[in-house]
């Protein structure tokens, strides 16, 4: 294999796992807040053993979330060192921001959290804790931003062979990060709300410390039901706005060849044969595909054929139809994670409102149990849809992935940081799981006798 | 008035300085956890005296990272590029210590312990080792050329007598460092030990740092690029080691912290005195360096940025200097110990 492929799998590694880190801290982060805010407010012990509690889980998981981080911004320079030279000048920018704005605030505060319970005050130590939700909110802007850059380029001209930022304003604003960060955002706190309502359905279904978590249930599915049908409003805008920016992402998730027809019917499923440039088997709803691009059920969308001619004579030959089976089916199941997710927070709100959720049925907790894997999956999905939907183009007309690379490494180092990183990942995703199930089987009253121990060899239970 | 570029430049350094005085500290507590207490109780102590503090100290180098895409992504570009592996081992290490101090404290059985030490050792030990190779072989000179691409050779270009002397001189400083960091954090045994310890690797550091200093004045140009300058620049650093000594020695652990601190701090500005107004020296020749001129960003994008870290950067400071102060206190006996 040569470096760019290798470069963009070691990418494509670090993004996804860094991915299944980050919504979680700002999911979990915010929800922490919420309840600190409570115990703060009501006084309730209850509310703090809460905030203890899921921050241990909280805690675990930002640790990988912050190491893979840096790893995520050293690869620009490392395996990307042309796409760095040709952009630095308006990409550098939102991620040196973040950096001073957002990694600061959050890496200090969330010092202040662990270590502060005894030594500052309760309004303090709840500010800390907020402090620490909006820098994690913060950076997702700030890196969002930067990947707007990336799908659909605003605020600069070309000078010298390179982008150069011409207006700040104009990059901050970008109609793309003004669509990816609430659809991002509200993802995230989802993804804290489903791994609460997912490890307190286990402690239900156990009959374990059913008061503790009823009461972080409900909680979390009232996040949970905003955010995600939250989530489903913004990636509707969003799918407009990729009609408008990049039409061949949007008829590559559709896996639609020819002209869509007006008005346009979605595609459900189909059997996608790139190499004909047809698809066989295809289920379609009516209306839908107008609907979702143009907020009414009438006009016509562009098939990939049309485009990538339209492609050719701007840019000069060339392949512009991104990988079609990877993006129409990715966009698929981001969807129905997203809709089971919808549905799993609506039946807990319905019981929740009929009072029913204090005798909960054992079915609905085993479903809200497998609705852990939801989040990690619709999220996963979703940015592969975004970033293989955008090739050849790491920054979308401008610069292709194969110029983007760096042209003085060789794939032996390629592969070799590969492997280095890889075999990390895997290790600390078993030593994540190892430690989630601890802490879970603990449960919230040990954890927090625990930490107070000072004896290393204390092995009595607490 | 200064330009945005030699601004940015200042800035840069100025973040790495910081970098390097923190992060120096937690360095060697880290490396020192492993190899200083006598029993688990003063490990747990030493690696919980920077609990609070060690993520935000690493956020300098990635800020300083950041800072240097943003203003000079040429020489972003090129180092990074350039020092593709050493960089491949120096993340390794930052992964393996970021969650070790996480992880260590979460479950009880001796296996997972020292696994987790394992880690916290070499992930102490390889960042500032290695980011002391890639500074020194800035004023060294890489092969950089004519389309700012650098092709170094591992052995050789990167690792050679000169880099490894740095890594190593810098490694040290940062454990004596670390172990005053303890002195000031503690009370007791533990205290005397670390105290005692400093004191021991005062004088093989001051040697090796002798030694670099030579070398560099055969190796590199940067003596006779910036001679007075650097000559004082020198004298003040040698000046401060010998007080680290004697204010050590004194047992006033906070005058002596802050020498070790100043050493570090003065190296690092010694390297950026030097390099100025290149950024990276090429080893073919003149016209193939990289300066502040032909690496930065165009202007718009430095005034913006300039505009940014003004206005953020007295807030950064201050609840960073302030929860240093919450944790001022020295660690008791009855204190909750996280990792």
């Amino acid at each position: 294999m040569d470096t760019v492929m290798l470069s963009r799998m070691q990418f494509a590694s670090t993004t996804i796992f860094h991915f299944f880190f980050v919504p979680v801290t700002i999911g979990l982060s915010f929800i922490i807040a919420i309840m600190e805010t409570m115990y703060v407010r009501s006084g309730n012990e209850e509310y703090k053993r809460m905030a203890k509690f899921w921050g241990k889980l909280f805690l675990v998981n930002f640790a990988i979330g912050v190491v893979t981080g840096i790893l995520q911004e050293f690869q620009f320079g490392m395996n990307w060192s042309d796409y760095s030279r040709f952009v630095g000048d308006v990409f550098g920018a939102p991620l040196a921001v973040e950096a001073l704005l957002a990694f600061f605030l959050e890496s200090t505060f969330i010092g202040i959290w662990i270590f502060g319970w005894e030594k500052v005050s309760k309004k303090i130590h709840l500010l800390s804790i907020w402090f620490v939700a909006i820098g994690t909110t913060l950076s997702a802007f700030w890196i969002l931003a930067a990947n707007s850059f990336m799908q659909h380029p605003v605020g600069f001209t070309i000078n010298n062979g390179r982008a150069e930022m011409n207006d700040f304003l104009a990059l901050i604003t970008n109609g793309q990060v003004l669509v990816e960060f609430p659809h991002t955002v509200l993802g995230a706190f989802a993804t804290g709300a489903f791994l609460i309502i997912g490890i307190s359905a286990i402690k239900l279904l156990r009959k374990q410390d059913v008061s503790f978590f009823q009461k972080s249930f409900k909680i979390a599915a009232i996040v949970g039901i905003i955010s995600s049908i939250g989530v489903a409003f913004a990636g509707h805008w969003q799918a407009q706005y990729l009609v408008k920016t990049q039409p061949m992402k949007m008829a590559a998730s559709e896996g639609l060849w020819g002209k869509s027809g007006d008005p346009a019917p979605w595609t459900v499923i189909a059997n996608i044969d790139p190499e004909n440039k047809t698809s066989t088997h295809e289920l379609k709803i009516p209306y839908a595909l107008s609907f979702l691009s143009y907020s009414k059920f009438s006009g016509e969308v562009k098939g990939m054929i049309e485009l990538q001619s339209e492609y050719e004579q701007k840019y000069g030959p060339g392949n512009y139809i991104p990988p079609v089976r990877t993006t129409f089916w990715s966009f698929r199941i981001m969807i129905v994670a997203g809709m089971a997710m919808i549905f799993i927070t609506l039946w807990a709100v319905y019981l929740m409102r009929r009072k029913k959720f204090d005798q909960p049925n054992t079915r609905f907790l085993r479903i809200c149990l497998s609705g852990l894997v939801l989040p990690p999956i619709a999220n996963t999905a979703g940015w592969l849809m975004t970033e293989f939907g955008r090739q050849p183009w790491t920054v979308f007309g401008l610069m292709t992935t194969e110029r983007s690379v760096s042209p003085n490494i060789t794939p032996g180092q390629v592969l070799f940081s590969l492997i280095t990183f890889n075999g990390i990942y895997a290790a600390l995703f078993v030593v994540l799981i190892y430690l989630f199930v601890k802490v879970v089987k603990k449960g919230p009253y040990t954890v927090e006798e625990e930490s107070h121990s000072t004896d290393p060899y204390n092995k009595k239970k607490g | 008035m200064i330009s945005l570029n030699e601004l940015w430049f200042v800035l840069i350094a100025v973040l790495f300085v910081g970098f390097f005085f923190l992060e120096g500290f937690d360095f060697g507590v880290g490396m020192q956890s492993q190899m200083l207490p006598k029993d688990e109780r003063q490990r747990r102590v030493m690696i919980n005296s920077i609990g609070p503090f060690w993520d935000a100290n690493e956020v300098w180098l990635i800020t300083g990272a950041g800072a240097m895409f943003a203003a000079f992504p040429e020489w972003y570009a090129t180092l990074f590029s350039g020092f593709y592996v050493p960089f491949v081992f120096a993340l390794f290490g930052l992964i393996l210590r970021g969650v070790a101090f996480e992880y260590r404290g979460k479950a009880q059985t001796a296996g997972w312990r020292t696994t987790w030490d394992l880690s916290i050792l070499i992930g102490s030990f390889l960042p500032p080792f290695l980011l002391a190779i890639v500074f020194a072989s800035f004023i060294k000179g890489l092969p950089i050329d004519g389309d700012m691409q650098m092709h170094a050779a591992f052995f050789g270009d990167i690792v050679n007598v000169y880099t490894v002397l740095a890594g190593l001189a810098v490694v040290l400083m940062c454990n004596i460092h670390g172990l005053l960091f303890t002195a000031l954090r503690t009370f007791g045994e533990l205290q005397e030990r670390a105290r005692r310890r400093a004191r021991t690797l005062l004088l093989p550091t001051g040697v090796l740092l002798l030694a670099f200093v030579i070398m560099t004045y055969f190796q590199t140009d940067i003596f006779k690029v910036r001679g007075v300058l650097l000559w004082a620049i020198a004298a003040l650093g040698l000046v401060a080691f010998l007080l680290a000594g004697y204010f050590s020695k004194q047992k006033r652990d906070g005058w002596a912290f802050a020498m070790t601190g100043a050493v570090l701090g003065l190296s690092v500005i010694s390297v950026f005195v030097g390099l100025f107004p290149r950024v990276m020296v090429s080893s073919l020749g003149e016209a193939y360096n990289l300066t502040i001129t032909n690496a930065a960003s165009g202007q718009y994008s430095l005034k913006v940025m300039t505009i940014v870290a003004l206005t953020m950067l007295p807030f950064v400071l201050g609840y960073q200097i302030w929860s240093y102060f919450i944790f001022h206190k020295r660690l008791s006996d009855k204190e909750t110990l996280e990792y």
